[in-house]
């Protein structure tokens, strides 16, 4: 059986993606701002906490680990898999637009590698159906559980 | 690209640990999702809060975050040993094709020929990022 998304889903697919890239993202520009954490600076981590950039990219965090769930409760996980690698192509091209960083040829190539495996996978159903037990069938016909 | 005082099979070692834990932690937590059944429907039946007691009380769950967890802490411990160019990239790689093996064989998914590709598309892309 063939099962097509309706378009909510494909915004939670779309929310994982994007979530996840922009909040690492937010992170790391958070955590650059704060300094080097290491055993002496453990303070530093608390502090962490008060900066804007850091409280954005963990809340959008939280949001992607949601989105990441709710798409397995409906999708299999080898659909879900290339959603999430997605992210690697949003956070090159942040990096290159939002941060000004080079964008070489190798990583250009990546981009369309992953790009061209999220197509494979969309094309696809999103879900393998499994026989029911007989345990389950039974427990239907009966009634229970309605 | 081993940490200088790392030797290559003790690098190799912590990468495919880690790797070894995202699989199994994701495994894990498809596996309780797909018992759950569509969340939407659990949110629309139950509301938010009927939904998150109904994820935060499955122990197949709780057993996958904890993996994710240590996972998290197994990673922080492998970039001490192994640099970040060679981690990152080997780790995801090894992840991607890792579940796809592992949803084929313990969550019994239809892994056809267009996802096979696609796990080794997002490896080598990962790599090709990682230049």
């Amino acid at each position: 059986m063939k099962h097509t998304l309706s378009t909510q889903q494909y915004l939670i697919l779309l929310c994982i993606t994007l979530t996840a890239s922009v909040g690492d993202t937010f992170l790391s520009h958070g955590m650059s701002q704060v300094g080097q954490v290491n055993l002496q600076h453990l303070g530093l981590l608390l502090r962490a906490l008060t900066n804007g950039w850091v409280i954005a990219g963990i809340v959008l965090l939280i949001g992607f680990f949601a989105s990441y769930m709710t798409a397995l409760s409906w999708a299999d996980l080898t659909f879900v898999m290339p959603a999430t690698a997605f992210g690697y192509v949003v956070v090159a091209l942040l990096s290159r637009f939002w941060l000004q960083e080079h964008l070489s040829f190798p990583r250009c190539a990546g981009i369309v590698l992953i790009v061209c495996a999220v197509g494979f996978v969309a094309n696809g159903p999103s879900r393998t159906e499994h026989e029911r037990s007989h345990h389950e069938l039974d427990v239907m016909d009966s009634g229970v559980g309605r | 690209m081993v940490g200088s005082a790392t030797s290559l099979p003790v690098a190799w070692t912590c990468i495919a640990g880690v790797a070894a834990l995202a699989i199994s932690g994701e495994c894990l937590i498809a596996a309780a999702m797909r018992g759950l059944g569509d969340l939407d429907v659990i949110r629309e039946r139950s509301g938010l809060a009927g939904a998150i007691r109904a994820v935060l009380t499955s122990p197949m769950f709780l057993v996958g975050a904890f993996c994710m967890a240590f996972n998290f802490f197994a990673m922080l411990y492998t970039l001490s040993v192994v640099e970040l160019s060679l981690a990152a990239p080997a780790t995801a790689s090894l992840t991607y094709v890792g579940n796809a093996v592992a949803a084929k064989f313990f969550l019994k998914e239809n892994v056809d020929q267009r996802r096979w590709l696609a796990a080794l598309f997002v490896c080598a892309g990962v790599y090709l990022l990682s230049k």
